[in-house]
């Protein structure tokens, strides 16, 4: 004892580091950072949506509804420990390729969209699952394999990210699938993918650009695409999003008209406005700043993810936080991007602030499995 | 054979992990700085733009129609009014169907197809955006109830009250106060911006009589508002309102009873009859047989009504007050005989004999008297002007030859508009040598002037001419424009007074001594009105050939067809002694001037009963203030 002591004494540092009490949180694998980030969007999201619904609380209770749902998700989804999903993925991936062939064959929709599966009066879509399973499936497979990745491992991982992506794109719902095929090659690309598959894959796809608009792409899905280059060119017709929720976001200004205040939503002239276009009642009411404020909310979750994922155990842990990381800023990119002009509509949600479901417990299901890799380091050192 | 086993090298994975999140972090901090980019353009260097964009997007100006003024008579009766009516108006640009969305509402509500054709040609010209285009006037509850059931199936469909111009005395008054009707393409093209502004809410203009002369006025001044819609159009509220100001009420000189009178007294017949009072050249009674009822044109009239009036031998269209010209014949005499009196061309001892004909020294030509057998063989003027002798007149005109003629009678109106307050005024013939050289090229024969010493020949005046001319005879010489409208939103109007050279009383006195012999001396040739007159009434009769008769040829009226008679004439005024009224009659094809005399009577009969009334009721008021004011005490 009189040992240790004098060690003690003559180093607290070291000895505080080996008997810090584990904490609450870390007891309970939460990051603090992560949670912070998400508490603040979550209650700024709250905030926009009432206001956005058309100061409807019918969808400010259902949004919260669904909140408490996906924190406990995410909760759950933490005290995995990181084998388990590695050990499953496979199975994961596998439920949700069947589960998307359900949806081609049964799947319910609207908009002459099939997205959703029905079963036993519980609605949801498969697409949403996928979205993690996909990532997971990856990162499983190419842990084990030497990095980088060799030419059969990236064919193999291609067909893995192909099919769902393939599947889901039938349905048709091109954002979702383009999303899911990214969160598949972001890990590849984490695990080293050799930048000379990349130029050349960035070269085919150029050269097949052409073919793709002709064939592959759907009436509509050309029209978005056109509409984004010359919103003016249909001002009523398929320009009218674009340029109404261009007048909403501009028409903020630095300091925004005010909470309630803003005309383009409450007078219905911003189409889903509490659901994929948000971000235009949010940039009208609030501002610059406004976007500023839940822009550094993002970054704060981002940089904590890029953070946990740098500092992660293993290649899998790795692997997967960074493409969920990524994947994560990649929606907030698409849908501001969307609806700021910059790219097509495409149908993306604002992660934690656009009024839908699934989508929130897919994301905060992400945010778990980031808690649980974050979290992870401290449970082997203590274990 | 199995293959090499690679061990793995985690902490080369790490290392490659590591440089591979330093390319997503440049990337993410490079699409951020996109997103920043973008967000500071739309928000911070176009946000003018844009607050513009939204602003225009959520505020609409409506423009408020001015209430149009009103049109009173003398003693307050509405000749024009403004009534609320339900019309169904269609915005085009909120209709995603246009074709569906009529057929819908021809299950709703009556469309008749003109209603349809008019409407497709006025959604075809040029319109603000947004603009209401009426579709169908005058719904009944039944129809505005079964349009707002089905509201949610008619977007951009609407019920609009709109104050629309009603005529209450219909026929009576269609030619001196005429009508509003829809602004149609010309009349836009024609508008300056002003203009264009000042209409901007109104869908109508006046198309003729008061309604056009006095637009100006009547319009009044456009409001607006500025209201804040949503997307699809509804106003959700009114963020500013400049109220439209009201344009101004006319009250006419002009008396319902006295028109109503003159309408009745011509009957079936086509003619005019204006009557002016002298005091103050306004107009007491301007009718126009047959008329037309005007609330046809206010929202449009259908092309059978329309063509039905246009093709009417009977001209119903035609204001025959001031757009008749028609040879005003005997009536001019004593205008004449006043002028050769005052240029001592002949004087009242003056005689001529009268074997039913005048010769001109060294001319075959006879120049008939209407009376085969003649008036005797010591006519003088007070005789000539009573029985109407041609004989005398040519002789008098011989004499006085056309230059003095034409300016004398140049003081009378003849020849010139007179301005009255109505458009389309014509201007009638009054001859002169100047005249006949550069309309005919031809030089002024002595013949000529004999044919304007009767009324007869190229003279042609309007029955207002005419009226105008007896009310300065009258007046003693005293030119006083005549005018319709007394007040404009209370403020008299004033008029044009212009006295001629002075004739000496004498001639006056003996000019009216003979006018008065027409009516009540025993072969004055309006004898037949002086029963029961009780008042003294100065008159000239006239007739007026349709059809000229050849040298030698007899005049058979009876082989006339019935258009081809003469127009009877009559022009008076009266009392004589204290002149208040003067008039003209004319009925077309009446043959006998007495016709119109008959017509005259009873127009003056009525002015005269009503003036009596008023001046009673305005002494019985004086009295009861009087005595009102004496009880107290």
């Amino acid at each position: 004892m009189s040992g240790a002591s004098d060690f003690q004494r003559r180093m607290p540092e070291a000895s505080r580091d080996l008997r810090r009490p584990v904490s609450v949180l870390q007891r309970w694998h939460i990051d603090w950072p992560l949670l912070l980030g998400l508490v603040l969007i979550t209650v700024y999201g709250l905030i926009v949506l009432y206001s956005a619904s058309g100061q409807d609380l019918y969808y400010v209770k259902r949004q919260s509804v669904f909140f408490v749902i996906a924190y406990g998700a995410m909760f759950t989804v933490a005290q995995v420990r990181l084998h388990v999903f590695e050990y499953w993925a496979p199975w994961f991936y596998l439920a949700g390729i069947i589960l998307l062939a359900m949806v081609l064959v049964m799947g319910v929709g609207a908009k002459g969209a099939q997205r959703w599966l029905s079963i036993g009066g519980f609605r949801f879509q498969p697409s949403e699952g996928l979205k993690l399973a996909v990532p997971i499936m990856i990162a499983a497979y190419l842990a084990k394999r030497l990095l980088p990745p060799r030419f059969s491992h990236i064919v193999i991982s291609l067909a893995l990210i192909g099919v769902p992506a393939l599947l889901i794109m039938r349905q048709p719902d091109l954002g979702t699938s383009l999303l899911i095929a990214a969160s598949g090659l972001l890990v590849l690309f984490f695990a080293g993918l050799r930048w000379r598959y990349i130029a050349g894959a960035v070269g085919i796809l150029l050269a097949s650009a052409w073919p793709i608009w002709m064939f592959v792409l759907h009436g509509y899905q050309r029209q978005r695409i056109l509409t984004m280059f010359n919103p003016e060119a249909d001002k009523l017709g398929a320009g009218w999003n674009i340029i109404q929720s261009k007048t909403a976001i501009g028409s903020g200004g630095i300091y925004g008209k005010g909470w309630l205040n803003g005309t383009q939503s409450h007078l219905n002239f911003l189409p889903e406005s509490h659901t994929d276009f948000i971000i235009a009642v949010l940039a009208e009411e609030f501002g610059l700043l406004g976007v500023l404020a839940l822009l550094s909310m993002y970054v704060l979750l981002i940089g904590r993810g890029l953070w946990i994922a740098l500092t992660a155990q293993n290649t899998f842990s790795r692997l997967l936080a960074g493409s969920i990381t990524f994947t994560f800023f990649i929606y907030i990119f698409v849908n501001i991007g969307m609806v700021s002009g910059l790219l097509p509509v495409v149908g993306v949600p604002l992660p934690l602030v656009s009024s839908g479901g699934t989508s929130i417990v897919t994301l905060m299901v992400g945010f778990g499995i980031l808690m649980a890799i974050g979290t992870e380091r401290r449970r082997v050192s203590i274990g | 054979m199995p293959e090499p086993q690679h061990l793995k090298d985690h902490y080369q994975e790490a290392r490659i992990f590591s440089h591979r999140m330093v390319v997503a972090i440049l990337a993410i901090v490079l699409l951020l700085g996109v997103l920043l980019a973008r967000l500071y353009n739309l928000q911070v260097v176009n946000f003018k733009n844009y607050v513009t964009q939204s602003d225009r997007n959520r505020v609409q100006v409506q423009a408020l129609p001015p209430t149009r003024g009103l049109i009173f008579d003398r003693q307050g009766q509405l000749l024009a009014n403004n009534r609320p009516s339900y019309t169904l108006t269609l915005i085009k640009e909120q209709i995603n169907d246009l074709d569906m969305t009529l057929a819908l509402l021809a299950e709703l509500v009556e469309l008749r197809p003109d209603e349809l054709e008019g409407f497709h040609k006025r959604v075809g010209q040029r319109r603000r955006p947004f603009e209401e285009v009426p579709l169908s006037y005058r719904l009944t509850e039944d129809e505005i109830a079964r349009i707002a059931v089905n509201e949610y199936r008619l977007p951009g469909v609407k019920v609009s009250a709109e104050l629309v111009r009603d005529y209450p005395l219909n026929n009576m008054l269609a030619h001196s106060v005429g009508y509003v009707g829809r602004i149609n393409d010309r009349e836009v093209a024609k508008f300056d911006e002003e203009k264009y502004r000042r209409y901007s809410g109104t869908h109508t203009l006046g198309k003729i009589g008061l309604e056009k002369y006095y637009e100006d006025v009547l319009l009044g001044e456009v409001g607006y508002q500025y209201v804040e819609t949503n997307a699809r159009g509804r106003v959700l509220r009114v963020l500013e309102r400049i109220e439209p100001q009201p344009g101004a009420d006319l009250a006419l000189f002009l008396d319902a009873n006295v028109q109503k009178e003159a309408i009745e007294a011509l009957g079936e017949r086509r003619g005019a009859v204006v009557a002016i009072d002298v005091a103050t050249g306004g107009v007491l009674a301007m009718a126009s047989t047959p008329s037309y009822n005007p609330n046809l044109f206010v929202t449009g009239i259908s092309y059978k009504d329309y063509n039905a009036l246009n093709r009417s031998l009977d001209l119903p269209l035609f204001n025959r007050t001031i757009q008749g010209q028609y040879p005003p014949g005997s009536t001019l005499k004593p205008m004449l005989g006043l002028g050769a009196l005052h240029h001592r061309a002949v004087d009242t001892r003056y005689r001529v004999r009268d074997p039913g004909y005048y010769q001109l020294e060294g001319e075959e030509r006879f120049y008939r008297d209407w009376k085969k057998e003649g008036h005797g063989s010591r006519v003088d003027l007070r005789q000539a002007i009573t029985e109407s002798c041609d004989t005398y007149f040519y002789d008098m005109a011989y004499r006085l030859g056309i230059d003095s003629m034409h300016s004398f009678g140049s003081n009378f109106s003849l020849g010139e508009r007179t301005g009255i307050d109505i458009p389309s005024e014509r201007k009638g013939l009054w001859p002169s040598r100047q005249w006949k050289r550069s309309a005919r090229g031809l030089a002024w024969y002595p013949g000529d002037s004999l044919n304007v010493g009767i009324g007869q020949g190229d003279v042609l005046t309007t029955p207002l001419q005419l009226a105008t001319m007896m009310a300065t005879l009258a007046n003693r010489g005293k030119f006083i424009q005549p005018r319709l409208v007394q007040t404009i939103e209370g403020k008299k109007t004033e008029a044009l007074v212009q006295q001629m050279y002075s004739v000496s009383d004498e001639h006056w006195d003996y000019i009216f001594s003979a006018m008065e012999n027409v009516v009540h001396g025993v072969r004055g040739t309006a004898q037949s009105i002086r029963r029961g007159l009780k008042y003294k009434m100065a008159g000239k009769t006239g007739t007026a050939q349709v059809v000229g008769i050849a040298q030698g040829e007899e005049y058979d009226s009876e082989a006339l067809r019935e258009r081809q008679r003469d127009h009877a004439l009559f022009v008076a005024f009266a009392p004589v002694e204290a002149p208040k009224i003067a008039i003209a009659v004319i009925v077309e094809n009446g043959e006998k001037s007495s016709k119109a005399a008959k017509v005259a009577r009873r127009v003056i009969d009525r002015y005269l009963a009503v003036e009596q009334q008023l001046q009673l009721r305005a002494d019985q008021q004086a009295s009861e203030k009087q005595r009102l004011g004496k009880q107290p005490s």
